[in-house]
């Protein structure tokens, strides 16, 4: 039937060509920013028990801390934790500048966050998943860890201190 | 000519659901400016110990009661409305939607009694492990499944009206409603299996443990597609109704209208992903796709932005409206309702540039959880929804009633205060979002916050006060106009704007379910299925539950 064509105004469709058009750009620079910049996004790592992650021997998280795995590389393992008193084990972290440091962070009890500030290091933290990302940390400074997740009412006090030397 | 009466039972029954939305508003908009207060450093939860434990238990109210209670009550009121209206018919099954309103009404009340008596501090997005009260759930259900059932019967009624009108197309704001409420049905299946299959055995002792990342992928899966459930009813308004109240102007694009409304349905579940980008247990492959389908979702709305503005300007025009942009003066900007849903949309635009920001997969590493994200929320839900209900409250009101608008200049003033007090909240919250504040945080109280935060968290509470203060206006207004002696003379004429075209020239393809129905289901199923699949065959009900407040 020819009167079930659409009828779309000139001014409309220039409107939505340039919609269009803005759509794809921004969508291009997303995928550069991923394919083609690394820009990485947490990807499943390990699922653990959380209600032994934490106490089992054989656990990383039973000793959370710092691991030189080669000059300069480090593996980090974060405990995050409302129970007792909202904190992130370790509290605190030395490295020298010019490190490379891959973060393995998982919690024992409630879901948090875990932003490192003025870094892209921002993920959440889920029980019985492992949150893993590499940072490298250039300019020596103290970077805070902060939660950024709703985890109970020390939520707000929850924080730990990565101290780059230079 | 006369326009179609609706009769009084149905005006008392969707003024019934603005009665229990505005009282939410009222509770949930008093904890809003407290939480604003406490970053400016005047922390008033202290005086209010016996009553509200905590800041978090105060923002678990309000983000219940505004996000929640206040929207989807105001909502399955208006679009009520507009089908009957709409349809110029009355309610097929009048006791089908009274059963859905009533069980809304049980479930928010169930849900209030441990959220006040601090047994559901769990925030409005519930993540657990924390582990509310099985109270909160239940109640939580019984509003979802009521607002299924009130959808029944909307389409019932509209299955009646085909029936008896099978050549015709269906009228905008009925089309336009059904398929608000549709969606709102399809996206509700992922909250409604986190409950019923993990949170709700559990917070009743059947089941000893929880997946987090499965419910939060459950979550998600409802929780994005809800914000065009608040968003979508603020759409119909500003195409079919605001250009009418403006200037008397005309929908410019019917045809488009209808198209936009189809895509929304499509694009809005299936990239709930955006959402959880920083997730561990979800692959980055499928975070890509869902940002990419978030892109998408973009055009509808700009397809919107262009059809609204262009109504408002053919009526603006008309009324001698010159001028690249002069027009917009010639605008009712005296009616409170026009001026209050006209600041919505300026300040939504504003949102929807944010909204871009969040779901590029690769800015979000900076703004995940960070103040940003409620800066963004109080633009597009809290502004560009909510004000935008208010203005409509402005003219439904006084029709549903019979009364007269009780001191329009106040209303008017109202909705200034809201525009320009949001405009401080807002713009501080971002930019401490992008300093690294994170939210969900008393940052007065917070150990790491450095000095240059201060005079912007002190911005926040500013605007906190200026909301508060418009939201004690709208409520007035809301109460004096209930109670005004005054009446109005002749039923409040429905400002609904006619289309430019011929509304018989909109293709049929536009008026048919199924295949926009199979198309939508049929996306889901190729973008959610393999990692819900996964997800599923994975399940680690391991997380015991924790009342960590």
């Amino acid at each position: 039937m020819s009167t079930q064509k659409m009828h779309i105004d000139v001014y409309e469709r220039n409107w939505l060509i340039f919609s269009a058009i803005l759509l794809v750009l921004f969508a291009t620079a997303v995928s550069v920013a991923a394919f083609g910049m690394g820009i990485q996004v947490p990807a499943p790592e390990q699922r653990v028990d959380p209600r032994t992650v934490a106490t089992d021997p054989s656990s990383p998280w039973s000793n959370p801390g710092l691991r030189e795995i080669a000059p300069g590389k480090y593996d980090a393992y974060i405990l995050a934790h409302a129970i007792p008193n909202w904190e992130y084990l370790p509290k605190e972290l030395t490295v020298p500048a010019g490190s490379v440091v891959t973060f393995y962070v998982t919690s024992s009890d409630v879901q948090h966050g875990f932003k490192i500030q003025n870094t892209n290091a921002n993920f959440m933290v889920i029980p019985g998943q492992v949150s893993k990302l590499t940072i490298h940390f250039d300019k020596p400074g103290t970077y805070n860890y902060i939660c950024t997740e709703y985890c109970g009412s020390g939520h707000g006090v929850m924080y730990g201190a990565i101290t780059v030397t230079p | 000519m006369k326009q179609y009466q609706v009769s009084t039972a149905e005006k008392k029954f969707i003024g019934s659901h603005l009665l229990v939305a505005i009282l939410a508003l009222a509770v949930g908009s008093l904890f809003g400016p407290l939480q604003a207060f406490e970053h400016a450093g005047w922390d008033f939860y202290p005086y209010l110990r016996p009553l509200i434990k905590s800041y978090y238990q105060g923002l678990t109210v309000h983000g219940v009661l505004n996000a929640l209670v206040w929207t989807t009550f105001f909502i399955m009121g208006f679009l009520t409305f507009n089908v009957i209206f709409g349809l110029k018919r009355p309610l097929k099954n009048p006791v089908l939607n009274k059963v859905g309103f009533w069980m809304m009404v049980v479930g928010v009340v169930t849900a209030a009694v441990p959220i006040l008596t601090n047994q559901a501090t769990v925030l409005f997005t519930f993540y657990p492990p924390l582990k509310a009260n099985w109270a909160f759930y239940v109640g939580l259900t019984l509003v979802v499944v009521g607002s299924w059932v009130e959808g029944w019967g909307l389409f019932t009624t509209y299955l009646a009206w085909r029936k008896e009108n099978a050549n015709e197309r269906t009228p905008f704001i009925a089309f336009a409603s059904l398929i608000t409420t549709l969606l709102w049905q399809i996206c509700t299946l992922g909250v409604a299996t986190e409950i019923l299959t993990m949170l709700l055995p559990w917070s009743l002792g059947l089941i000893e443990g929880v997946d987090p990342q499965l419910a939060r992928t459950y979550f998600w899966f409802t929780g994005h597609p809800l914000v065009y459930f608040w968003l979508l009813p603020a759409y119909i308004s500003w195409y079919a109704f605001l250009p009418k109240q403006a200037g008397n102007g005309k929908m410019f694009s019917d045809t488009l209208a209808r198209l936009a409304f189809w895509i929304f349905l499509i694009l809005s579940t299936p990239l709930g992903f955006h959402h959880q980008y920083v997730d561990p247990g979800v692959p980055p492959a499928w975070k890509f796709i869902h940002s990419m389908l978030t892109f998408g979702v973009f055009f509808p709305s700009m397809m919107t932005a262009f059809t609204v503005v262009a109504s408002l300007e053919h009526g603006a025009r008309k009324n001698g409206g010159k001028g690249a942009l002069a027009w917009i003066g010639k605008l009712n900007w005296s009616d409170p309702s026009v001026a209050a849903q006209l600041l919505a949309g300026i300040l939504f635009f504003f949102g929807g540039i944010g909204g871009l920001a969040n779901a590029s997969y690769n800015i979000n590493l900076v703004l995940h959880n960070t103040a940003f994200i409620p800066g963004h929320f109080h633009l597009t839900v809290a502004t560009g929804v909510t004000l935008s209900f208010m203005g409509i409250s402005y003219w439904l009101l006084p029709y549903l009633t019979g009364k007269k608008l009780w001191q329009p200049k106040w209303a008017t003033i109202q909705a200034w205060a809201w525009f320009v007090g949001m405009i401080i909240f807002s713009n501080s919250m971002h930019v401490l979002g992008l300093l690294g504040a994170p939210r969900r945080v008393p940052l007065n109280l917070a150990p790491y916050v450095p000095a240059e935060w201060n005079s912007r968290l002190i911005q926040v509470g500013i605007g906190g006060a200026i909301l508060f203060f418009s939201g004690f206006i709208y409520l007035l207004v809301m109460l004096k106009t209930a109670l005004n002696k005054e009446t109005v003379e002749t039923e409040v004429e429905v400002p609904v704007a006619e289309s430019l075209q011929d509304v018989s020239l909109t293709p049929e393809w536009l008026d048919r379910w199924a295949p926009w129905i199979y198309g939508t289901l049929a996306l889901i199923v190729v973008v959610y299925g393999p990692v819900l699949f996964d997800l599923i065959k994975n399940i680690s009900l391991t997380s015991p539950g924790f009342r960590v407040w």
